[in-house]
């Protein structure tokens, strides 16, 4: 049980590349923080300086009161579960889960004992003599786990421990984590680009670019107040729609027609040129299907559906639009950083599931304004971030977290 | 594949095999011929004799050739032992760290494994009668080393560069010292590693002939090879070429023996199940 502090953390590798730049992250004592980010933003370079596996260029990680910069991995009593599980092949399971107790010299009846334990939450009794060889990714999996959890650790570490399992799979030992989690009320650090994972894991999410912290918020902050492009088009899928725009009086004139901003809003994007607004796939929807009472709230404009994917729960709906070229190459620009490729400028539009609108016609979509960003698409900053806002859902979470963690202890 | 390249490929494979072994045919057979049939000409002795085995192993020719087997096991089983011990910590040292010099040290032991015997052996030959270990057991283990350790050193830096570094740290994250991640982790997992190393440098070291014929004198330290070429035969008008035979069988069969017990051992996928995919 601990907290983990880190301020002005830097990392740089032998070239003067700073994989890590200056990050200061406080994880209180029991959170589940997340670290995300595509793939080269530092994140798994993030938690092995945290375990010790990699060196603090500057900068100080404080563990539990005590700075461990210079501690070797064996002092920081942390556990950590690889990406790839590092089971020692030549061990039973029994033994690769009492490895940490052996070395630490805890005797037989003992280990026997919390190997016992481990392995009932784990729920591998009957696996405990085979070898980690013979045993399914999920197992392995979970005796990777029971390695980490069957010693009284200060904190949990993961490297990406789901990205190697199916989907289906990767659902239940999500959840798993999380009941494990709560259960054991340890500070958990999870490193994964998944972001379903992200949002779904943790107390906190802290989301790098290149090294740096863009934002450090419960995952529904993030969703709803990001503070800049990155953020905002790295977390949600589908990804926010950002779409070219010029301010006109209290409005702004998109390709999707005007969206309505009021005028504190309005107020803030004062003085732009050219703007990006940041409009999420779920604010749109079927025009023909939008209560009366909703529709002043939002704008309605007609559009030429592309493609539409009908899922059942759910219909997403393509609507490619024209960008001036500045823009168009920045967002190009960004799904690429994003790990993603975007060949063409084009909106996804979520809509009802019942709508019959089809491919290759117009179509009358209606827009809700009230939730959406004003980026600046020079230096990425969202305009219209209500910080407050921002606050009291992470604030929120925050609660939540210590209520979960109390029921859990009685 | 069809039948006919399965044919076909057994018919070239017979073919080799049968190049490759008629030699060691030809010795065995040599091996049970008695003198008077050494130099007929024909594959099959007339009459199987057990003569020539009788001369090394209990007739005149045994106080030659018994020591010499006592030395020769002694002598390379030291050398194995102590060339796997040093490249094992050799290999891990150029397979993990990263120092100055790693590419030298590889370099300089390949160097050393092409360096051709022969023109060491006079040089070390007078030094060796100079500081006291011509004709010893130590006079013959460290040539024996410079043999075989540039061998071991690569052959096992290959092995444990196989195997994932997150094994290790995953031990030390878990509390081990490097020490303990080493031996409780590295060396089971190099294990095969180490054994097909060891039994590499077991032959080198028994199939050594040079240094065991200029080093030696006497059967304080005299090895098999160099032994086989001192058998005389009962008079001097007779080739001693079945005592030599029957010997080179006898000293061929700890070799073979050590294959088929350590062929468990050297198995590959020992790793399997440590690492997803």
């Amino acid at each position: 049980m601990a907290s983990i502090e880190m301020s002005h953390i830097v990392k740089q590798y032998g070239d003067g590349y700073p994989a890590v730049n200056d990050v200061s992250l406080d994880i209180a004592d029991g959170e589940f923080m997340i670290l995300v980010g595509p793939s080269g933003c530092g994140k798994s370079t993030l938690l092995r300086m945290i375990v010790g596996l990699e060196d603090i260029t500057s900068g100080d990680m404080v563990i539990a009161g005590d700075r461990v910069n210079d501690k070797a991995p064996r002092d920081r009593n942390l556990s950590m579960v690889f990406q790839n599980y590092a089971l020692y092949p030549h061990l039973s399971v029994y033994e690769n889960i009492a490895f940490p107790l052996r070395l630490a010299k805890v005797p037989d009846s003992e280990v026997r004992k919390r190997v016992e334990e481990a392995a009932s939450v784990l729920e591998l009794q009957e696996h405990l003599e085979r070898k980690p060889a013979n045993l399914s990714g999920g197992q392995r999996q979970r005796v990777a786990m029971g390695r980490a959890i069957v010693r009284a650790a200060d904190a949990f570490l993961f490297d990406e421990p789901l990205s190697n399992l199916d989907a289906k799979l990767r659902g239940q030992m999500r959840t798993e984590i999380a009941r494990l989690q709560r259960r054991l009320g340890i500070t958990t650090v999870y490193v994964t680009h998944d972001q379903t994972e992200a949002m779904t894991l943790g107390d906190r999410v802290c989301v790098l670019r290149k090294g740096v912290i863009q934002q450090v918020a419960s995952p529904r902050e993030l969703y709803e107040q990001p503070v800049n492009l990155f953020v905002a088009g790295f977390i949600g899928s589908p990804p926010m729609n950002f779409l070219p725009a010029s301010v006109e009086g209290t409005s702004l004139s998109t390709p999707f027609g005007k969206v309505e901003l009021g005028e504190e809003r309005a107020e803030k994007v004062k003085g732009y040129d050219l703007l990006l607004v940041g409009i999420r796939p779920e604010y749109f929807e079927d025009a023909s299907l939008v209560d009366e009472a909703k529709k002043p709230y939002g704008s309605t404009f007609t559009a030429r559906v592309d493609v539409t994917e009908w899922l059942g729960d759910a219909q997403y709906a393509y609507i490619p639009y024209e960008a001036p070229a500045e823009i168009a190459e920045q967002l190009k620009q960004l799904s690429r950083e994003l790990d993603s490729d975007q060949l063409r400028t084009q909106a996804v539009v979520s809509i009802d599931s019942t709508s019959r609108i089809r491919e290759g016609h117009e179509a009358e979509f209606w827009l809700d304004t009230r939730k959406v960003h004003v980026f600046d698409p020079k230096t990425g900053e969202n305009l219209t971030r209500d910080a407050e806002a921002g606050r009291k859902l992470t604030e929120m979470a925050a609660e939540d977290r210590i209520e979960q963690v109390e029921r859990a202890k009685v | 594949m069809s039948t006919r390249e399965k044919v076909g490929w057994g018919i070239g494979g017979l073919i080799i095999i049968i190049y490759c072994l008629f030699p060691v045919a030809w010795i065995i057979s040599l091996s049970f011929k008695s003198s008077d049939d050494i130099s007929n000409g024909q594959f099959l002795p007339t009459v199987f004799s057990g003569a020539n085995y009788e001369q090394i192993l209990v007739g005149d020719a045994a106080g030659l050739f018994l020591p010499a087997l006592v030395n020769s096991f002694g002598i390379c089983l030291i050398a194995t032992f102590i060339s796997c011990l040093l490249s094992m910590f050799a290999a891990y040292a150029i397979a993990r760290l990263d120092f100055p010099g790693k590419k030298l040290i590889l370099s300089t032991a390949l160097a050393v494994a092409i360096f051709p015997v022969i023109s060491i052996v006079t040089p070390l030959f007078n030094l060796w009668r100079q500081i006291g270990l011509y004709n010893t057991w130590p006079g013959l283990i460290i040539p024996y080393l410079s043999l075989t350790l540039p061998i071991s050193i690569w052959t096992l830096s290959a092995f444990f560069r196989e195997i994932p570094w997150e094994m290790e740290q995953a031990a030390q994250v878990d509390g081990a010292t490097p020490w303990q991640a080493f031996r409780k982790v590295i060396v089971p997992l190099a294990a095969p590693g180490v054994f097909t190393t060891a039994i590499i440098a077991f032959f080198l070291a028994w199939n050594d002939f040079v240094y065991g014929i200029s080093l030696t004198s006497t059967e304080a330290a005299r090895p098999v090879p160099a032994a086989l070429g001192l058998f005389s035969g009962a008079s001097q008008f007779e080739s001693p070429n079945g005592p030599i035979a029957a010997a080179a069988v006898i000293v061929t069969i700890p070799v073979v023996l050590l294959v088929l017990l350590f062929q468990r051992r050297i198995v590959a996928g020992l790793t399997n199940g440590a690492v997803k995919g």
